[in-house]
């Protein structure tokens, strides 16, 4: 299964400092079922919108996920705003994942 | 999940050197290896070479899973091994970068299930037999876990299952280490296990390995001693636990004639040799000589030194006549010179195995091979000199082996390396001190199955090579050194007097021959004179008979008296003669005329 899913910013000013994501999943895995919920729920509270996420499904394109670096699943890469950070696990801890996102997150 | 079907076990050779032997053919195909042991015991290597192997040898192709390391530093370890890895790495060879950049932020839990489905889709592209993962516990520990680490670990083994991929995994487990009491599990998981083990042996490090298990699959279960070469690993295979070796009835030189001929001729081929000897006994001469002697033949040949570098013993004996460069120059002498401090017995063993393997020698010298005992212990060795003594039998190999000994007395090495009992020749070398001097003797302790002298000789060493001189016995003991010069310059005066005597006593029966002969020639011209002096005596006689009665015929006629006519011819003879017969003829005249008067 692919999924694609590309959130439109709500204003469009704010692309050019947006966030550029992906999230590398296998299937219907749980792990990556719980990190894509994770996700979304962390997107939702502190990007309001202003990013950009690519969900690659490993089981479908396996040989991407290998040149984009990916060895274990689920697995985040945050590709803009520089530098490139890389989440692994099911981001069940958003204090990690906010600040693997640069992202002044409150603490859990 | 559909599993594969299980088919008869059939192996997958590894083409590592003892590997194949002990485990009866190489690693199970399509089915698990574990490979376990502490750091730096050699698990990456095996994996490597294992799959290197199968590229060059039959062009299969595989993907190595680094957990550990970067793909870039495999390759770059891998560099000091003959195995062409960065061209394999570009064809046959995948080495998949699975290790997680410390700047990767953990966040809960993963799965494996990413990587497997990369696997899959790699293994397809390039059609590959092998898999390796290395180091799978680096990335597993990340997990914190017991639980969720063994079921990604049973993931990998239903996807392996289902993959048709020989697979090898390795894990830094240990017996010692808290991770082992983790993973005891994957020993019942996977087919074959095997444990490497690196500990340090009287100051050396000793490699290991060991087969614990082998599902469907009979194999030597022992520790099995490896070492690290160009080639990679070299594990020390099983010995044969029958002794078959063919005895050679051919004779080969042990260097020169006055040595083979106390030897009965010289060495059987194919046999094993033991010089013993204290420093300084020219236990290396010795050997050089039946190096050279062997290369002279066109025989290949290996020289094994321990301690001392080939180009110093080359020198050395080229100092007494022996010269080896030429033979080194043509590719038929081997030259190895080992360091004995920083190795076990064990790894110069299976070095030496590889040398024999390499060169394929007719002849070789191990000098001395008592140093071997410098590292690592007495015990090992023993054992590894005995399975030395045998590979070489096995190989047909005829060999010459000194070992050291401090002291004269033979038997002081019974009780070192007791290669005494298993060689088929043993010289012992000694110093004689006499006289002040120190003399080199040579003795022959044993040669099995061969007439050998039984008397000790003084070997002197010249610029022409060793030599063994003649035996001067004296009050029951060989002369030597000055002892022996002495001696023989008395046997050559006396060989000149007795020379001298004998010319002078010729002449004197010459002569005495040639006077005998001298007054036989006068005898028999006396003889001839006699004879014919009798002969003119007897005629003269008889003329003189006939000449007397026909003048008193005459007379009477002249007288004109009566005929005599009964005259006896014989009464008229006159008396005989008192005179010598020489002027019997001349006075025999001049009395018959006067008696006429």
């Amino acid at each position: 299964m692919r999924r694609q899913r590309i959130v439109k910013p709500a204003d469009p000013t704010a692309i050019a400092g947006g966030m550029v994501m992906q999230l590398y999943v296998v299937g219907g895995a749980p792990n990556s079922v719980q990190a894509l919920a994770n996700l979304e729920r962390i997107c939702q509270q502190h990007l309001q919108g202003h990013y950009q996420l690519e969900i690659v499904d490993v089981l479908e394109q396996p040989l991407r996920a290998l040149a984009d670096g990916v060895i274990v699943t689920p697995s985040l890469i945050k590709r803009s705003p520089l530098p490139v950070t890389q989440v692994v696990g099911n981001l069940s801890d958003p204090g990690k994942v906010l600040l693997a996102l640069g992202l002044p997150g409150k603490s859990p | 999940m559909k599993r594969v079907d299980p088919q008869p076990l059939s192996k997958m050779a590894t083409g590592i050197g003892g590997f194949d032997e002990l485990s009866g053919g190489g690693l199970p195909r399509n089915r698990t290896t574990l490979v376990m042991g502490g750091p730096g015991s050699g698990k990456t290597v095996f994996s490597l070479q294992v799959l290197a192997n199968a590229a060059r040898q039959r062009d299969e192709s595989g993907i190595f899973v680094a957990f550990e390391e970067r793909g870039r530093e495999v390759i770059a370890n891998a560099a000091t091994f003959d195995w062409g890895l960065p061209a394999l790495a570009e064809r046959q060879i995948y080495i998949l970068d699975a290790h997680l950049s410390p700047t990767v932020i953990q966040s809960g839990d993963f799965d494996l299930s990413g990587i497997l489905a990369i696997l899959k889709a790699k293994k397809e592209q390039m059609n590959a037999r092998w898999v390796v993962f290395d180091g799978i516990d680096v990335l597993l520990t990340l997990l914190q876990d017991p639980i969720l680490e063994m079921r990604e670990i049973y993931r990998i083994r239903d996807w392996l299952a289902d993959s048709a991929l020989t697979a090898i995994i390795t894990a830094k487990l240990d017996s010692q280490t808290v991770q082992g009491t983790n993973y005891g599990f994957m020993q019942f998981m996977v087919d074959c296990v095997i444990r490497f083990d690196r500990r340090l042996e009287y100051g050396v490090p000793a490699h290991r390995l060991q087969v614990t298990k082998y599902r469907g699959s009979d194999f030597a279960s022992g520790e099995f001693p490896l070492s690290f070469g160009p080639s990679g690993i070299e594990v020390a295979p099983p010995e044969p636990p029958e002794i078959i070796h063919e005895a050679s009835t051919e004779r080969v030189s042990a260097g020169f004639e006055r040595f083979d001929a106390m030897l009965g001729g010289g060495l059987f081929r194919g046999s094993s040799t033991l010089i013993t000897g204290a420093p300084g006994t020219s236990k290396t001469t010795l050997i050089g000589k039946f190096a050279e002697a062997a290369c002279q033949r066109g025989e290949r040949t290996l020289f094994v030194s321990f301690d001392e570098g080939a180009d110093q013993i080359t020198r050395n004996l080229s100092s007494v006549g022996i010269d080896l460069h030429p033979h080194i120059q043509s590719g038929l002498l081997w030259m190895y010179s080992g360091r004995t401090e920083a190795r076990s017995a064990e790894e110069h063993l299976i070095k030496l195995r590889a040398l024999i393997r390499d060169h394929q020698p007719r002849c070789m010298v191990i000098d001395p091979l008592s140093a071997m005992a410098k590292a690592g212990g007495i015990g090992a060795a023993r054992a590894v000199a005995n399975r030395l003594i045998h590979l070489m039998k096995d190989s047909k190999i005829t060999v010459v082996i000194s070992a050291l000994i401090e002291g004269n007395d033979p038997q002081a090495e019974a009780t070192d390396l007791q290669i005494s009992t298993i060689a088929d020749t043993w010289i012992h070398l000694s110093y004689v001190v006499r006289s002040g001097e120190r003399n080199r003797a040579l003795t022959i302790v044993k040669s099995r199955g061969t007439w050998h002298s039984n008397q000790v000789r003084e070997l002197v060493l010249s610029e022409t090579g060793p030599v063994l001189t003649d035996v001067y016995s004296a009050g029951g003991e060989v002369l030597m050194g000055t002892l022996r010069w002495e001696k023989e310059a008395e046997e050559i005066a006396k060989q000149t007097q007795r020379r001298v005597e004998f010319e002078h006593k010729q002449r004197d029966l010459e002569f005495a021959e040639a006077d005998t002969q001298a007054r036989i020639k006068a005898l028999e011209l006396d003889l001839q004179r006699q004879q014919a002096e009798l002969a003119l005596y007897t005629l003269d006689g008889k003329a003189r008979v006939l000449s007397s009665s026909e003048r008193e015929d005459k007379l009477r006629r002249m007288r004109s008296a009566d005929q005599v006519i009964d005259t006896d011819p014989a009464a008229i003879l006159p008396p005989p003669d008192p005179v010598t017969p020489g002027d019997a003829s001349g006075a025999g005249a001049g009395q018959s005329a006067s008696e006429e008067q």
